[in-house]
């Protein structure tokens, strides 16, 4: 299906622009996100007319409505099990799933989880701001404690919860994340979400500058990133820092940050595996957390598995060579029949 | 005594007894779960079907899988009528009980007719198992049964006689005593045995010592009836004169998996259905997905909504979606079927009404849902809604719904009952080649910009473009529609405009469905009006009516939404329309919102239990 992004790009961006006037809010990290993967695509040979974009409710979910492709706004919560009917029927269309963090992870926490453990060939974009958007400013899942909304005047009290968990222990076999200030690094992962196989989990830090304006920014700020951010690179040793001067490796069962010089031997160091089929080790990535740690970016796990929409086509076609093709007649007027003159 | 005598003796003490003709015969068997009642029905109702009989069954079992042994909630039973003549109902009384112990009897004592035969099994009336069900006195040496002709039988010492030469452990022998039961009602009822053997011995084909066993007992169970002397006259039914055809037996679920399976054949559909397991629609998901073989995808979903929105998935795709649930699933299902409304894609959602509100009583059978189905929803949202009448009703009713989604790009209800679902009756298998195709129109290319709701003058579908059509890429959702290009739009004109396309839409369908049919006269007094599994007891209390003399009406709905466009001419006959349902009126609201003009009164049973067909009869009588 998805082929290897060519040099020259096949389309153009503006192929996939649709008419439809965008109405996010000036400033909103989803023209960012919206963009790239407009370019993304633009990379591939698949014609526009292989992609479906599905959504649920929320900001990002009406990212259907700007992309020149096919696309449905449905409920909240709910976009992953129309994605799945979809793919059960169709083996051959390019499909994404455009959630938020309370779309995805509050309402729609269920199909989420479960969409991911079926491995499910299709993609999944969750888009976290940390707050109820659309709704005008109300704490979500992800929102840290204490985090003062309309709707949490004393601070929230409920403890978040981390979307890469989640991903990781439904057992997903695309997990990245990535961020809306650094179209280059999204447009990568993006391309990788595309190229895989099976379901791809993708969490893109966005940022809503009307009600929860400058979340990420300790982690994502332009002047900090290189030394709170730390860019996951497959065979890699864990390397961050505007200086390149620091490295983790483990101590006991928990990372922790060591000084590191260019050239140093990289033995002893966190040396980067997304292809780990155990879940354990991608699992500590997630838990690297601002400010103790600095956080991951990139892809965290990447691995190989036979995908439900492929299970299900081959039962049938099993079905078919064991008992032959299905023979109306027979089912209806197969056995015990009597006749009555 | 000799259980198994050789058969020139058996003949000759068969003489000795007389054989009676009888019309209709209800039989129930009831027992603890475990005790097989619902095998035994469904050999005895496979039998009648061979032996030309027209019936109609009613199984009954607890919503515990394995209650306590012997108790009162772990009774499990299986009702059959069958007939020389057409019926349509498993019986209001039974002629003969089964009852396989003390928990049995006290359960089902009422349900048999005074003067009727109760077999029990002696054994089992120990003091444990008569405390377990609750008898203060044992009721086979007290008044208890004194209205009722009484036949003991060590059923269980019986079979282990009868298997004493058997290499099977004392709980297999235990086991086999439904079918010394069943022998015994074969005799009775002038039954062949060859249909139950031969399915014993292909059912237990990997198991010939426990295939040996069963057929020992069934002969032993008809020889020890044939022999002694607690049964004088054995009956014969003759066979029902049933329209001439082919036949098989069906239950409801058979029929509506195959009509269902029959639909994508003619729409040339992938028949995509999303489902999670729910008492009583989880047996058309069990059938479903036997028939991979049929290009048929099932998939159990981790919700409700996870099914009805795969559902949706699959006919965005261009293929058939169904989802399969009973009441408490449509509540969770009603923000995705109206996303499908709103989408205008086809869906259909399969109710197999059960006992409400809440969880309420999942294995019994209600018509509770009717409303729910047709206004559950927020805004204004119609859509279709149709309902099968007998088991075998299904699968015409099943056709019909994929055929009015595919054509008006809309949900359908089929709405079912558990009882409907769980019955069976014989089938007159329809010309395959007979049925019409049914058309899914889909545009390959568009004359400029591409219009997602430019609907079709006629039926105001919209178009049903797959994704992967090249120049048709399109949205859609749930937010409020332009019309034609389908765009966003909070146009307050606009929002009318499509509010009331949608509506029109569905009204239009009456124009599309057969108009109602009248049995018996054709105006006069009284008709009742009856919907859904209620169809048997209403036709047969007429029927009986007839016999005496009492000339009443009958019509009954498959189509709930909307009416057939002659309902209220017919109905406008009528001095009186009677309304029985199982719930407190829903109909009946819908009759006199519809056609205020029409004399409608209601007739209400809420116990999760059919009507029985005297309970019609003595209220038609109130208005003649």
């Amino acid at each position: 299906m998805a082929q290897e992004a060519a040099k020259k790009p096949p389309h153009a961006r503006e192929d996939f622009i649709s008419g439809q006037e965008v109405r996010w809010c000036p400033g909103c990290g989803d023209y960012s996100i919206l963009a790239t993967m407009q370019r993304t695509l633009a990379k591939f040979d698949l014609p526009r007319e292989k992609y479906v974009f599905i959504s649920g409710i929320g900001c990002s979910s009406r990212f259907p409505y700007y992309m020149n492709t096919y696309g449905f706004h449905s409920i909240h919560g709910r976009a992953p099990t129309i994605a799945t009917g979809l793919r059960c029927v169709n083996p051959d269309l390019s499909i994404w799933v455009l959630t938020g963090d309370g779309d995805g992870l509050s309402i729609g926490g269920n199909h989420l989880v479960h969409s991911m453990r079926r491995n499910i060939n299709f993609n999944i974009l969750l888009v976290n701001n940390r707050i109820y958007g659309l709704t005008k400013g109300q704490y979500s899942p992800t929102s840290p404690i204490g985090k003062v909304t309309k709707s949490t005047p004393e601070g929230s009290i409920d403890y978040p919860i981390n979307a890469l968990c989640i991903a990781i222990a439904s057992e997903a076999t695309f997990i990245a994340r990535t961020l809306d200030s650094v179209p280059t690094h999204m447009g990568s992962v993006l391309e990788r979400a595309m190229n895989h196989k099976g379901v791809s989990f993708v969490e893109i830090y966005q940022n809503c500058n009307v009600f929860n304006d400058k979340a990420f920014e300790p982690v994502t700020g332009r002047d900090m990133r290189d030394d709170r951010m730390v860019i996951l690179e497959h065979g890699k040793p864990l390397i961050f820092g505007k200086n390149r001067d620091k490295a983790i490796r483990l101590k006991g069962l928990q990372p922790e940050v060591v000084d590191y010089k260019e050239g140093m031997d990289s033995k002893g160091f966190l040396i980067h595996n997304e292809n780990d089929p155990e879940p354990n080790y991608a699992y500590l990535l997630t838990q690297m957390e601002y400010p103790s740690m600095p956080v991951p970016f990139g892809v965290f796990r990447d691995i190989k598995k036979p995908t439900y929409d492929e299970m299900l086509n081959a039962q049938v076609e099993e079905a078919i060579k064991k008992r032959g093709k299905g023979d109306l007649k027979e089912l209806i007027y197969g056995s015990d029949t009597w006749t009555v003159k | 005594m000799e259980p198994m005598a050789d058969l020139e003796h058996q003949a000759k003490i068969k003489t000795r007894k007389s054989l009676a003709e009888a019309r209709a015969i209800t039989v129930r068997f009831a027992g603890d779960s475990g005790d097989g009642m619902q095998l035994a029905g469904d050999q005895f109702t496979d039998t009648a079907a061979v032996m030309g009989n027209d019936f109609a069954t009613l199984p009954e079992f607890p919503a515990e899988i394995r209650a306590p042994a012997g108790t009162l909630p772990g009774v499990s039973s299986f009702q059959i009528q069958f007939s020389r003549e057409i019926i349509f109902t498993p019986g209001d009384f039974c002629d003969v009980l089964i009852a396989m112990n003390p928990a049995a009897l006290k359960v089902d004592l009422p349900n048999v007719k005074k003067g009727g035969l109760v077999f029990v099994n002696e054994n089992s009336f120990d003091e444990a198992h008569l405390k377990k069900a609750g008898w203060k006195a044992n009721p086979l040496t007290d008044i208890t049964l004194k209205d009722y002709q009484v036949i003991k039988v060590p059923l269980s010492s019986l079979t282990a006689n009868a298997l004493k030469d058997h290499p099977l452990k004392l709980s297999e022998v235990e086991r086999c005593k439904n079918f010394f039961a069943l022998g015994i009602v074969f005799w009775l009822y002038d039954r062949t045995l060859d249909h139950t053997i031969e399915w014993i011995q292909k059912k237990f084909g990997k198991r010939p010592e426990i295939a040996s066993a069963n057929v020992a007992v069934l002969k032993a169970g008809y020889n020890y009836a044939d022999i002694t002397e607690v049964l004088p006259v054995q009956y014969h039914i003759k066979e029902a004169k049933l329209e001439p055809g082919t036949y098989r037996k069906i239950t409801g679920y058979e029929a509506t998996a195959i009509g269902f399976i029959t639909a994508a054949h003619l729409a040339q559909k992938t028949l995509f259905y999303g489902s999670y397991p729910i008492t009583p629609a989880s047996n058309i998901l069990h059938e479903l997905a036997r028939y991979k073989n049929f290009g048929i995808k099932t998939f159990q979903a981790e919700d409700e909504i996870a099914a009805v929105g795969s559902a949706i998935g699959a006919s965005f795709g261009g293929q058939l979606g169904i989802t399969g649930t009973s009441g408490p699933g449509i509540c969770l299902k009603s923000e995705a079927i109206n996303l499908a409304v709103m989408a205008e894609l086809p869906l259909v959602v399969i109710d197999a009404q059960r006992g409400g509100p809440s969880t309420g009583m999942p294995t019994k059978t209600e018509q509770g849902d009717l409303l729910q189905v047709l206004f559950g929803r927020n805004g204004e949202s119609p859509i279709a809604v149709v309902a099968p009448k007998t088991a075998s009703d299904s699968f015409r009713m099943a056709i019909e719904a994929v055929r009015i989604a595919i054509k008006y790009m809309t949900p359908v209800i089929f709405l079912s009952e558990a009882d409907i679902m769980n019955s069976a009756e014989p089938w007159k298998l329809p010309e395959l080649d007979s049925l019409p195709k049914i058309e899914a129109k889909h545009p390959a290319s568009a004359n400029g910009p591409f219009l997602p709701y430019r609907r079709d003058p006629q039926t105001l579908a919209r178009p049903w473009a797959i994704p992967g059509t090249p120049g048709l890429e399109h949205r859609i959702g749930g937010l409020s529609k332009a019309d034609l290009t389908g765009n966003v739009s909070y146009d307050g004109p606009n929002n009318q405009k499509m509010v009331d396309y949608r509506a029109n839409k569905i009204r239009g369908i009456a124009n599309d469905i057969p108009e109602q049919e009248v049995l018996g006269p054709q105006s006069g007094k009284l008709i009742v009006l009856g919907w859904g599994g209620t169809f048997g007891p209403i036709y047969q209390a007429i029927a009986d009516l007839k016999a005496e003399g009492i000339q009443v009406a009958q019509a009954h709905l498959n189509y709930l939404n909307p009416f057939p466009k002659n309902l209220e001419k017919i109905l406008g006959q009528f001095q009186k329309v009677l309304i029985p349902e199982l719930n407190s009126g829903q109909l009946l609201m819908l009759i006199r919102s519809a056609y205020p003009g029409t004399n409608a009164v209601g007739m209400h049973k809420i116990q999760c239990q059919p009507f029985k067909v005297e309970e019609i009869k003595a209220k038609i009588r109130e208005f003649i």
